[in-house]
Protein backbone atom coordinates (compact mmCIF):
# COMPACT_ATOMS: atom_id res chain seq x y z
CA UNK A 1 0.00 0.00 0.00
CA UNK A 2 1.36 3.36 -0.97
CA UNK A 3 -0.25 6.41 0.56
CA UNK A 4 1.57 9.00 -1.49
CA UNK A 5 1.90 7.34 -4.87
CA UNK A 6 -1.37 5.86 -6.03
CA UNK A 7 0.07 4.09 -9.04
CA UNK A 8 2.89 2.51 -7.06
CA UNK A 9 2.46 -1.13 -6.17
CA UNK A 10 3.91 -2.85 -3.20
CA UNK A 11 4.35 -6.37 -1.87
CA UNK A 12 0.87 -7.72 -1.60
CA UNK A 13 -0.41 -5.97 -4.71
CA UNK A 14 2.32 -7.30 -6.94
CA UNK A 15 1.10 -9.59 -9.71
CA UNK A 16 -2.51 -8.91 -8.68
CA UNK A 17 -2.55 -11.52 -5.98
CA UNK A 18 -5.94 -12.85 -4.94
CA UNK A 19 -7.52 -12.54 -1.51
CA UNK A 20 -6.74 -16.16 -0.68
CA UNK A 21 -3.07 -15.73 -1.40
CA UNK A 22 -2.96 -12.45 0.52
CA UNK A 23 -4.45 -14.27 3.48
CA UNK A 24 -1.94 -17.06 3.00
CA UNK A 25 0.89 -14.55 2.98
CA UNK A 26 -0.46 -12.95 6.15
CA UNK A 27 -0.32 -16.30 7.91
CA UNK A 28 3.05 -17.11 6.40
CA UNK A 29 4.39 -13.87 7.82
CA UNK A 30 2.89 -14.68 11.24
CA UNK A 31 4.26 -18.20 11.09
CA UNK A 32 7.73 -16.89 10.22
CA UNK A 33 7.70 -14.49 13.17
CA UNK A 34 6.31 -17.18 15.47
CA UNK A 35 9.10 -19.60 14.57
CA UNK A 36 11.68 -16.82 14.71
CA UNK A 37 10.58 -15.96 18.27
CA UNK A 38 10.93 -19.62 19.25
CA UNK A 39 14.42 -19.64 17.74
CA UNK A 40 15.25 -16.55 19.78
CA UNK A 41 14.25 -18.36 22.98
CA UNK A 42 16.41 -21.35 22.03
CA UNK A 43 19.39 -19.09 21.31
CA UNK A 44 19.25 -17.46 24.75
CA UNK A 45 18.60 -20.57 26.83
CA UNK A 46 19.58 -19.29 30.27
CA UNK A 47 17.48 -16.14 30.25
CA UNK A 48 14.54 -17.94 28.67
CA UNK A 49 14.63 -20.88 31.06
CA UNK A 50 14.55 -18.52 34.03
CA UNK A 51 11.43 -16.77 32.77
CA UNK A 52 9.78 -20.03 31.79
CA UNK A 53 10.61 -21.52 35.20
CA UNK A 54 8.97 -18.56 36.95
CA UNK A 55 5.84 -19.16 34.92
CA UNK A 56 5.93 -22.93 35.37
CA UNK A 57 6.53 -22.92 39.11
CA UNK A 58 3.96 -20.19 39.69
CA UNK A 59 1.35 -22.42 38.12
CA UNK A 60 2.66 -25.54 39.84
CA UNK A 61 1.90 -24.32 43.35
CA UNK A 62 -1.80 -23.51 42.89
CA UNK A 63 -2.07 -26.45 40.47
CA UNK A 64 -0.86 -28.96 43.05
CA UNK A 65 -3.02 -27.47 45.79
CA UNK A 66 -5.96 -27.63 43.42
CA UNK A 67 -5.40 -31.34 42.79
CA UNK A 68 -5.19 -32.07 46.52
CA UNK A 69 -8.29 -30.09 47.38
CA UNK A 70 -10.16 -31.71 44.54
CA UNK A 71 -9.20 -35.16 45.80
CA UNK A 72 -10.40 -34.36 49.31
CA UNK A 73 -13.63 -33.14 47.77
CA UNK A 74 -13.96 -36.47 46.01
CA UNK A 75 -13.60 -38.36 49.28
CA UNK A 76 -16.28 -36.35 50.97
CA UNK A 77 -18.58 -36.69 47.99
CA UNK A 78 -18.19 -40.48 47.97
CA UNK A 79 -18.95 -40.79 51.65
CA UNK A 80 -21.79 -38.32 51.82
CA UNK A 81 -24.58 -40.85 51.25
CA UNK A 82 -23.23 -43.94 52.98
CA UNK A 83 -23.44 -42.41 56.42
CA UNK A 84 -22.21 -44.80 59.04
CA UNK A 85 -23.26 -44.55 62.68
CA UNK A 86 -20.86 -45.68 65.35
CA UNK A 87 -22.72 -46.76 68.47
CA UNK A 88 -20.47 -47.01 71.53
CA UNK A 89 -21.75 -49.51 74.11
CA UNK A 90 -21.49 -49.18 77.86
CA UNK A 91 -18.47 -50.92 79.42
CA UNK A 92 -20.70 -52.81 81.87
CA UNK A 93 -22.95 -54.26 79.15
CA UNK A 94 -22.38 -58.01 79.08
CA UNK A 95 -22.03 -60.06 75.92
CA UNK A 96 -25.54 -61.40 76.41
CA UNK A 97 -26.91 -57.87 76.68
CA UNK A 98 -25.16 -56.96 73.51
CA UNK A 99 -26.50 -59.97 71.61
CA UNK A 100 -29.99 -58.99 72.85
CA UNK A 101 -29.51 -55.46 71.60
CA UNK A 102 -28.31 -56.57 68.19
CA UNK A 103 -31.24 -58.92 67.80
CA UNK A 104 -33.64 -56.15 68.80
CA UNK A 105 -32.49 -53.34 66.56
CA UNK A 106 -31.73 -55.50 63.52
CA UNK A 107 -35.49 -55.62 62.91
CA UNK A 108 -35.73 -51.82 62.63
CA UNK A 109 -36.68 -50.73 59.14
CA UNK A 110 -34.20 -47.84 59.24
CA UNK A 111 -31.24 -50.18 59.45
CA UNK A 112 -29.73 -51.83 56.43
CA UNK A 113 -27.10 -53.83 58.28
CA UNK A 114 -24.89 -53.69 61.35
CA UNK A 115 -21.51 -54.93 62.34
CA UNK A 116 -20.29 -55.65 65.84
CA UNK A 117 -16.71 -54.66 66.55
CA UNK A 118 -15.58 -55.92 69.92
CA UNK A 119 -13.23 -53.83 72.02
CA UNK A 120 -10.45 -56.37 71.43
CA UNK A 121 -10.90 -56.34 67.66
CA UNK A 122 -10.93 -52.55 67.66
CA UNK A 123 -7.68 -52.43 69.60
CA UNK A 124 -6.11 -54.93 67.22
CA UNK A 125 -7.19 -52.88 64.21
CA UNK A 126 -5.88 -49.71 65.79
CA UNK A 127 -2.55 -51.40 66.50
CA UNK A 128 -2.31 -52.48 62.87
CA UNK A 129 -3.31 -49.28 61.09
CA UNK A 130 -2.42 -46.34 63.25
CA UNK A 131 1.30 -46.90 63.50
CA UNK A 132 1.06 -46.51 67.30
CA UNK A 133 1.31 -50.27 67.87
CA UNK A 134 4.11 -50.02 70.42
CA UNK A 135 2.29 -47.39 72.45
CA UNK A 136 -0.74 -49.64 72.73
CA UNK A 137 1.39 -52.29 74.47
CA UNK A 138 1.99 -49.94 77.39
CA UNK A 139 -1.70 -49.80 78.25
CA UNK A 140 -2.85 -51.82 81.27
CA UNK A 141 -6.34 -52.41 79.98
CA UNK A 142 -8.17 -51.87 76.72
CA UNK A 143 -9.56 -48.34 76.77
CA UNK A 144 -11.76 -48.93 73.76
CA UNK A 145 -15.49 -49.67 74.10
CA UNK A 146 -17.43 -52.28 72.17
CA UNK A 147 -18.82 -50.71 69.07
CA UNK A 148 -21.76 -51.37 66.82
CA UNK A 149 -21.38 -50.03 63.31
CA UNK A 150 -24.85 -49.29 62.01
CA UNK A 151 -25.47 -48.69 58.34
CA UNK A 152 -28.78 -46.96 57.65
CA UNK A 153 -30.84 -48.16 54.70
CA UNK A 154 -30.80 -45.93 51.62
CA UNK A 155 -34.00 -44.20 52.59
CA UNK A 156 -32.56 -43.14 55.94
CA UNK A 157 -29.07 -42.40 54.67
CA UNK A 158 -29.26 -38.64 54.44
CA UNK A 159 -27.61 -36.63 57.19
CA UNK A 160 -30.93 -35.53 58.69
CA UNK A 161 -32.60 -38.95 58.88
CA UNK A 162 -29.39 -40.57 60.03
CA UNK A 163 -29.35 -38.06 62.85
CA UNK A 164 -32.86 -39.11 63.89
CA UNK A 165 -31.78 -42.73 63.84
CA UNK A 166 -28.79 -41.87 66.00
CA UNK A 167 -31.04 -40.20 68.58
CA UNK A 168 -33.24 -43.29 68.65
CA UNK A 169 -30.25 -45.58 69.13
CA UNK A 170 -28.95 -43.56 72.05
CA UNK A 171 -32.25 -44.20 73.87
CA UNK A 172 -31.32 -47.89 74.13
CA UNK A 173 -30.27 -49.10 77.57
CA UNK A 174 -26.92 -50.62 76.55
CA UNK A 175 -25.77 -47.63 74.54
CA UNK A 176 -23.34 -45.15 76.05
CA UNK A 177 -23.15 -42.72 73.14
CA UNK A 178 -23.26 -42.58 69.38
CA UNK A 179 -21.51 -40.79 66.67
CA UNK A 180 -22.54 -40.00 63.14
CA UNK A 181 -19.57 -40.40 60.80
CA UNK A 182 -21.02 -37.58 58.81
CA UNK A 183 -19.88 -35.03 61.33
CA UNK A 184 -16.23 -35.14 60.40
CA UNK A 185 -17.32 -34.84 56.80
CA UNK A 186 -19.24 -31.69 57.57
CA UNK A 187 -16.19 -30.25 59.23
CA UNK A 188 -14.04 -31.36 56.35
CA UNK A 189 -16.41 -29.61 54.00
CA UNK A 190 -16.05 -26.37 55.88
CA UNK A 191 -12.28 -26.68 55.89
CA UNK A 192 -12.27 -27.53 52.20
CA UNK A 193 -14.29 -24.46 51.40
CA UNK A 194 -11.65 -22.34 53.09
CA UNK A 195 -8.87 -24.29 51.37
CA UNK A 196 -10.55 -23.72 48.01
CA UNK A 197 -10.67 -20.00 48.58
CA UNK A 198 -7.08 -20.00 49.76
CA UNK A 199 -5.97 -21.78 46.59
CA UNK A 200 -7.85 -19.27 44.48
CA UNK A 201 -6.29 -16.33 46.30
CA UNK A 202 -2.76 -17.73 46.12
CA UNK A 203 -3.28 -18.45 42.43
CA UNK A 204 -4.55 -14.94 41.73
CA UNK A 205 -1.64 -13.27 43.53
CA UNK A 206 0.90 -15.50 41.80
CA UNK A 207 -0.69 -14.89 38.42
CA UNK A 208 -0.49 -11.14 38.85
CA UNK A 209 3.16 -11.50 39.85
CA UNK A 210 3.85 -13.67 36.81
CA UNK A 211 2.25 -11.20 34.42
CA UNK A 212 4.44 -8.45 35.86
CA UNK A 213 7.57 -10.61 35.63
CA UNK A 214 6.89 -11.53 32.01
CA UNK A 215 6.12 -7.89 31.27
CA UNK A 216 9.45 -6.86 32.72
CA UNK A 217 11.34 -9.54 30.78
CA UNK A 218 9.75 -8.44 27.53
CA UNK A 219 10.51 -4.82 28.40
CA UNK A 220 14.19 -5.72 28.69
CA UNK A 221 13.99 -7.63 25.40
CA UNK A 222 12.54 -4.55 23.75
CA UNK A 223 15.31 -2.31 25.10
CA UNK A 224 17.96 -4.82 24.02
CA UNK A 225 16.59 -4.62 20.49
CA UNK A 226 16.30 -0.86 20.50
CA UNK A 227 18.65 -0.33 17.57
CA UNK A 228 16.95 -3.05 15.55
CA UNK A 229 13.55 -1.51 16.23
CA UNK A 230 14.84 1.91 15.14
CA UNK A 231 16.13 0.52 11.86
CA UNK A 232 12.89 -1.33 11.23
CA UNK A 233 10.91 1.86 11.81
CA UNK A 234 13.21 3.74 9.42
CA UNK A 235 12.48 1.32 6.60
CA UNK A 236 8.74 1.46 7.14
CA UNK A 237 7.74 -1.18 9.68
CA UNK A 238 4.43 -0.55 11.44
CA UNK A 239 4.23 -0.76 15.24
CA UNK A 240 2.18 -3.92 15.04
CA UNK A 241 4.77 -5.60 12.81
CA UNK A 242 7.47 -4.79 15.36
CA UNK A 243 5.28 -5.85 18.28
CA UNK A 244 4.39 -9.25 16.90
CA UNK A 245 7.68 -11.08 17.62
CA UNK A 246 7.54 -9.93 21.24
CA UNK A 247 3.96 -11.13 21.59
CA UNK A 248 4.99 -14.47 20.15
CA UNK A 249 7.85 -14.59 22.65
CA UNK A 250 5.29 -14.07 25.42
CA UNK A 251 3.17 -16.82 23.91
CA UNK A 252 6.10 -19.23 23.90
CA UNK A 253 7.02 -18.33 27.49
CA UNK A 254 3.46 -19.17 28.50
CA UNK A 255 3.29 -22.34 26.44
CA UNK A 256 6.60 -23.73 27.68
CA UNK A 257 5.84 -22.61 31.26
CA UNK A 258 2.53 -24.48 31.10
CA UNK A 259 4.23 -27.66 29.85
CA UNK A 260 6.76 -27.30 32.64
CA UNK A 261 3.95 -26.98 35.19
CA UNK A 262 2.39 -30.21 33.89
CA UNK A 263 5.62 -32.08 34.37
CA UNK A 264 6.33 -30.61 37.81
CA UNK A 265 2.84 -31.36 39.08
CA UNK A 266 3.03 -34.91 37.76
CA UNK A 267 6.32 -35.45 39.59
CA UNK A 268 5.02 -33.90 42.82
CA UNK A 269 1.85 -36.01 42.79
CA UNK A 270 3.81 -39.17 42.07
CA UNK A 271 6.12 -38.34 44.92
CA UNK A 272 3.32 -37.62 47.38
CA UNK A 273 0.86 -40.29 46.24
CA UNK A 274 2.12 -43.17 48.40
CA UNK A 275 2.01 -41.03 51.54
CA UNK A 276 -1.41 -39.69 50.76
CA UNK A 277 -2.78 -43.16 50.10
CA UNK A 278 -1.40 -44.39 53.45
CA UNK A 279 -3.22 -41.63 55.29
CA UNK A 280 -6.44 -42.19 53.42
CA UNK A 281 -6.34 -45.92 54.11
CA UNK A 282 -6.82 -44.98 57.77
CA UNK A 283 -10.22 -43.66 56.83
CA UNK A 284 -11.03 -46.98 55.22
CA UNK A 285 -11.23 -45.39 51.86
CA UNK A 286 -10.49 -47.25 48.71
CA UNK A 287 -8.73 -44.42 47.12
CA UNK A 288 -6.73 -43.62 44.03
CA UNK A 289 -5.17 -40.19 43.85
CA UNK A 290 -6.89 -38.60 40.91
CA UNK A 291 -4.54 -36.67 38.65
CA UNK A 292 -5.72 -33.90 36.37
CA UNK A 293 -8.41 -34.27 33.77
CA UNK A 294 -7.77 -33.33 30.18
CA UNK A 295 -9.83 -30.17 30.50
CA UNK A 296 -7.92 -29.11 33.63
CA UNK A 297 -4.61 -29.66 31.87
CA UNK A 298 -5.80 -27.64 28.90
CA UNK A 299 -7.12 -24.77 31.00
CA UNK A 300 -3.83 -24.74 32.91
CA UNK A 301 -1.95 -24.40 29.64
CA UNK A 302 -4.47 -21.79 28.54
CA UNK A 303 -3.96 -19.73 31.70
CA UNK A 304 -0.21 -19.97 31.26
CA UNK A 305 -0.34 -18.81 27.65
CA UNK A 306 -2.71 -16.03 28.61
CA UNK A 307 -0.31 -14.79 31.30
CA UNK A 308 2.63 -14.86 28.86
CA UNK A 309 0.64 -12.92 26.29
CA UNK A 310 -0.79 -10.46 28.80
CA UNK A 311 2.60 -9.63 30.29
CA UNK A 312 4.06 -9.20 26.85
CA UNK A 313 1.15 -7.10 25.62
CA UNK A 314 1.49 -4.68 28.55
CA UNK A 315 5.16 -3.99 27.78
CA UNK A 316 4.81 -4.01 24.02
CA UNK A 317 1.97 -1.50 23.98
CA UNK A 318 3.92 0.86 26.22
CA UNK A 319 7.46 0.65 24.95
CA UNK A 320 7.48 -0.14 21.21
CA UNK A 321 5.73 3.07 20.32
CA UNK A 322 8.12 5.03 22.56
CA UNK A 323 11.16 4.02 20.50
CA UNK A 324 11.17 6.46 17.60
CA UNK A 325 14.04 7.40 15.29
CA UNK A 326 15.32 10.90 15.99
CA UNK B 1 7.85 15.75 -5.90
CA UNK B 2 9.09 17.32 -2.67
CA UNK B 3 7.82 20.77 -1.81
CA UNK B 4 8.46 22.95 1.26
CA UNK B 5 6.21 25.95 1.96
CA UNK B 6 7.38 28.48 4.55
CA UNK B 7 8.67 25.67 6.76
CA UNK B 8 10.13 26.53 10.17
CA UNK B 9 11.24 24.11 12.82
CA UNK B 10 11.87 25.06 16.42
CA UNK B 11 13.06 22.32 18.74
CA UNK B 12 11.86 22.13 22.32
CA UNK B 13 14.15 24.47 24.22
CA UNK B 14 13.91 27.18 21.59
CA UNK B 15 16.61 26.24 19.08
CA UNK B 16 15.48 27.43 15.65
CA UNK B 17 16.74 24.78 13.20
CA UNK B 18 14.92 25.88 10.04
CA UNK B 19 13.40 29.25 9.25
CA UNK B 20 10.86 29.87 6.48
CA UNK B 21 12.32 27.40 4.01
CA UNK B 22 10.79 27.21 0.54
CA UNK B 23 11.82 24.95 -2.29
CA UNK B 24 10.48 22.45 -4.79
CA UNK B 25 12.20 19.38 -6.17
CA UNK B 26 10.70 18.14 -9.41
CA UNK B 27 9.99 14.43 -10.08
CA UNK B 28 13.05 12.61 -11.37
CA UNK B 29 15.40 15.40 -10.25
CA UNK B 30 18.74 14.84 -8.51
CA UNK B 31 19.52 17.52 -5.93
CA UNK B 32 22.28 18.22 -3.44
CA UNK B 33 21.65 19.93 -0.13
CA UNK B 34 24.64 21.56 1.47
CA UNK B 35 25.61 23.79 4.35
CA UNK B 36 27.80 23.74 7.44
CA UNK B 37 27.18 21.39 10.32
CA UNK B 38 24.19 22.67 12.26
CA UNK B 39 22.80 24.57 9.27
CA UNK B 40 19.66 22.40 9.35
CA UNK B 41 20.39 19.75 6.70
CA UNK B 42 19.50 16.81 8.93
CA UNK B 43 16.39 18.56 10.23
CA UNK B 44 15.23 19.16 6.66
CA UNK B 45 15.66 15.48 5.79
CA UNK B 46 13.88 14.45 8.99
CA UNK B 47 10.90 16.58 8.01
CA UNK B 48 10.65 14.67 4.74
CA UNK B 49 10.95 11.25 6.36
CA UNK B 50 8.52 12.27 9.14
CA UNK B 51 11.03 11.76 11.93
CA UNK B 52 10.17 15.34 12.86
CA UNK B 53 7.17 17.55 12.16
CA UNK B 54 7.47 21.20 11.13
CA UNK B 55 6.57 23.85 13.73
CA UNK B 56 5.19 26.12 11.02
CA UNK B 57 4.55 25.64 7.30
CA UNK B 58 3.79 22.63 5.16
CA UNK B 59 5.75 19.83 3.52
CA UNK B 60 4.29 18.10 0.46
CA UNK B 61 5.34 14.86 -1.19
CA UNK B 62 3.75 14.19 -4.57
CA UNK B 63 1.12 16.78 -3.71
CA UNK B 64 0.17 15.12 -0.39
CA UNK B 65 0.32 17.33 2.70
CA UNK B 66 2.45 15.45 5.23
CA UNK B 67 0.71 17.18 8.16
CA UNK B 68 -2.32 15.04 7.33
CA UNK B 69 -0.36 11.83 7.78
CA UNK B 70 -1.27 10.27 11.12
CA UNK B 71 1.22 8.53 13.36
CA UNK B 72 -0.10 5.15 12.22
CA UNK B 73 0.51 5.97 8.56
CA UNK B 74 4.07 7.21 8.97
CA UNK B 75 5.37 3.68 8.34
CA UNK B 76 3.61 3.55 4.97
CA UNK B 77 5.08 6.89 3.92
CA UNK B 78 8.57 5.66 4.74
CA UNK B 79 8.09 2.74 2.39
CA UNK B 80 8.03 5.26 -0.45
CA UNK B 81 11.30 6.83 0.68
CA UNK B 82 14.61 5.02 0.47
CA UNK B 83 16.80 6.43 3.24
CA UNK B 84 20.59 6.25 3.45
CA UNK B 85 22.50 7.29 6.56
CA UNK B 86 26.05 8.33 7.29
CA UNK B 87 26.32 5.61 9.97
CA UNK B 88 24.63 3.08 7.67
CA UNK B 89 22.05 1.91 10.27
CA UNK B 90 22.64 -1.74 9.43
CA UNK B 91 21.73 -4.63 11.72
CA UNK B 92 25.11 -6.02 12.70
CA UNK B 93 23.87 -9.44 13.84
CA UNK B 94 22.17 -10.19 10.51
CA UNK B 95 23.73 -11.04 7.16
CA UNK B 96 23.99 -8.58 4.30
CA UNK B 97 21.17 -10.43 2.56
CA UNK B 98 18.86 -10.14 5.59
CA UNK B 99 19.63 -6.44 5.96
CA UNK B 100 18.71 -5.71 2.37
CA UNK B 101 15.65 -7.97 2.54
CA UNK B 102 14.21 -6.18 5.61
CA UNK B 103 12.00 -3.64 3.76
CA UNK B 104 10.58 -6.42 1.58
CA UNK B 105 9.88 -8.68 4.56
CA UNK B 106 8.08 -5.79 6.24
CA UNK B 107 5.95 -5.20 3.15
CA UNK B 108 5.06 -8.89 2.95
CA UNK B 109 6.70 -9.88 -0.32
CA UNK B 110 6.85 -13.58 -1.12
CA UNK B 111 10.07 -15.49 -0.59
CA UNK B 112 10.67 -15.78 -4.33
CA UNK B 113 10.27 -12.06 -4.91
CA UNK B 114 12.52 -11.26 -1.97
CA UNK B 115 15.30 -13.42 -3.41
CA UNK B 116 14.98 -11.91 -6.86
CA UNK B 117 14.91 -8.30 -5.69
CA UNK B 118 17.63 -8.57 -3.07
CA UNK B 119 19.94 -10.26 -5.57
CA UNK B 120 19.21 -7.56 -8.13
CA UNK B 121 19.88 -4.78 -5.60
CA UNK B 122 23.10 -6.36 -4.32
CA UNK B 123 24.26 -6.97 -7.87
CA UNK B 124 23.64 -3.31 -8.61
CA UNK B 125 25.97 -2.19 -5.81
CA UNK B 126 28.48 -4.96 -6.60
CA UNK B 127 28.15 -6.90 -3.35
CA UNK B 128 26.35 -10.04 -4.46
CA UNK B 129 29.36 -12.16 -3.52
CA UNK B 130 29.19 -10.93 0.09
CA UNK B 131 25.49 -11.52 0.67
CA UNK B 132 26.03 -14.04 3.45
CA UNK B 133 28.61 -12.02 5.38
CA UNK B 134 27.70 -9.98 8.43
CA UNK B 135 28.08 -6.23 7.77
CA UNK B 136 30.80 -5.95 10.43
CA UNK B 137 33.21 -7.84 8.16
CA UNK B 138 32.74 -5.28 5.37
CA UNK B 139 34.68 -2.06 4.79
CA UNK B 140 33.04 1.33 5.35
CA UNK B 141 32.40 1.83 1.65
CA UNK B 142 30.92 -1.63 1.32
CA UNK B 143 28.66 -1.08 4.33
CA UNK B 144 27.44 2.15 2.75
CA UNK B 145 26.64 0.22 -0.43
CA UNK B 146 24.66 -2.32 1.59
CA UNK B 147 22.70 0.60 3.04
CA UNK B 148 22.07 1.88 -0.48
CA UNK B 149 20.94 -1.56 -1.67
CA UNK B 150 18.47 -1.67 1.23
CA UNK B 151 17.18 1.81 0.39
CA UNK B 152 16.48 0.98 -3.24
CA UNK B 153 15.43 -2.67 -2.95
CA UNK B 154 11.71 -1.85 -3.03
CA UNK B 155 12.24 0.73 -5.81
CA UNK B 156 11.04 3.83 -3.96
CA UNK B 157 10.24 6.97 -5.99
CA UNK B 158 12.28 9.09 -3.55
CA UNK B 159 15.80 8.44 -2.29
CA UNK B 160 17.10 10.51 0.66
CA UNK B 161 20.76 10.35 1.63
CA UNK B 162 22.23 12.01 4.72
CA UNK B 163 26.01 12.45 4.31
CA UNK B 164 26.34 9.20 2.35
CA UNK B 165 30.02 9.88 1.65
CA UNK B 166 30.81 11.22 5.11
CA UNK B 167 33.52 8.73 6.04
CA UNK B 168 34.75 7.79 2.57
CA UNK B 169 37.77 8.89 0.52
CA UNK B 170 37.14 10.89 -2.69
CA UNK B 171 37.40 7.90 -5.03
CA UNK B 172 34.87 5.85 -3.04
CA UNK B 173 32.65 8.92 -2.68
CA UNK B 174 32.51 9.36 -6.41
CA UNK B 175 31.64 5.69 -6.81
CA UNK B 176 28.72 6.11 -4.42
CA UNK B 177 27.49 9.23 -6.21
CA UNK B 178 27.67 7.38 -9.53
CA UNK B 179 25.31 4.79 -8.01
CA UNK B 180 22.86 7.53 -7.10
CA UNK B 181 23.10 8.86 -10.63
CA UNK B 182 22.16 5.44 -11.95
CA UNK B 183 19.08 5.26 -9.70
CA UNK B 184 18.18 8.80 -10.74
CA UNK B 185 18.36 7.79 -14.41
CA UNK B 186 16.01 4.90 -13.56
CA UNK B 187 13.43 7.49 -12.50
CA UNK B 188 13.86 8.12 -8.77
CA UNK B 189 14.08 11.60 -7.27
CA UNK B 190 17.37 11.74 -5.37
CA UNK B 191 18.02 14.17 -2.52
CA UNK B 192 21.54 14.12 -1.07
CA UNK B 193 22.64 16.12 1.95
CA UNK B 194 26.40 16.58 2.14
CA UNK B 195 29.00 19.10 3.27
CA UNK B 196 31.51 17.71 0.77
CA UNK B 197 31.67 20.85 -1.41
CA UNK B 198 34.46 19.48 -3.59
CA UNK B 199 32.29 16.57 -4.59
CA UNK B 200 29.37 18.86 -5.43
CA UNK B 201 31.57 21.15 -7.50
CA UNK B 202 32.57 18.25 -9.72
CA UNK B 203 29.01 17.01 -10.23
CA UNK B 204 27.16 20.02 -11.68
CA UNK B 205 23.80 19.20 -10.14
CA UNK B 206 21.30 21.59 -8.65
CA UNK B 207 22.46 22.50 -5.15
CA UNK B 208 20.39 23.87 -2.29
CA UNK B 209 22.38 25.72 0.37
CA UNK B 210 21.33 26.15 3.98
CA UNK B 211 22.91 28.59 6.37
CA UNK B 212 21.78 29.05 9.96
CA UNK B 213 18.44 27.43 9.17
CA UNK B 214 17.71 29.65 6.18
CA UNK B 215 17.84 28.63 2.55
CA UNK B 216 20.29 31.11 1.05
CA UNK B 217 20.40 29.43 -2.35
CA UNK B 218 17.84 27.08 -3.88
CA UNK B 219 20.02 26.38 -6.92
CA UNK B 220 17.56 27.85 -9.36
CA UNK B 221 17.24 31.63 -9.05
CA UNK B 222 20.35 33.16 -7.61
CA UNK B 223 23.20 31.27 -9.27
CA UNK B 224 21.86 29.74 -12.44
CA UNK B 225 25.39 29.53 -13.80
CA UNK B 226 26.11 26.51 -11.59
CA UNK B 227 23.62 24.44 -13.53
CA UNK B 228 25.12 22.16 -16.11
Amino acid sequence: MSLLFKSRQSGAQQHQIGLLQKLLMFFTSHFRQCIASFGEIIRTPLASVMTIAVLGLSITLPGTLYVLVKNLNNISADTQQAAEISVFLKQQASDADIQQLIKRIRTWPEIESLTFVSADDALEEFRRLSGFGDAVDYLDSNPLPNVLLVYPSDKFGTPATAKTLLDKLIQEREVESGKLDIEWLERLHAILAIANELVTMIALLLFIAVILIVGNTIRLNIFNKRSEILVMKLVGATDSFIQRPFLYTGFWYGFLGGIMAWITIAILLWWMSSNIEDILALYNQDFDLAGMSFSTLMSMLGISIFMGLAGSAISVSRYVSQIEPR
Amino acid sequence: MIKFEEVSKTYPGGHLALSKVNFHVAPGEMVFLTGHSGAGKSTLLKLISLMERPSVGRVYINGHDLSRITRRDVAYVRRDIGMIFQNHQLLMDKTVFDNVALPLVIEGYSRKQIYARVHAALDRVGLLHKQNNPPATLSGGEQQRVGIARAVVNRPPIILADEPTGNLDPALSLEIIRLFEAFNKAGASVFIATHDLGLIARMHYRTLTLKGGQMINDGLTETPGVQA
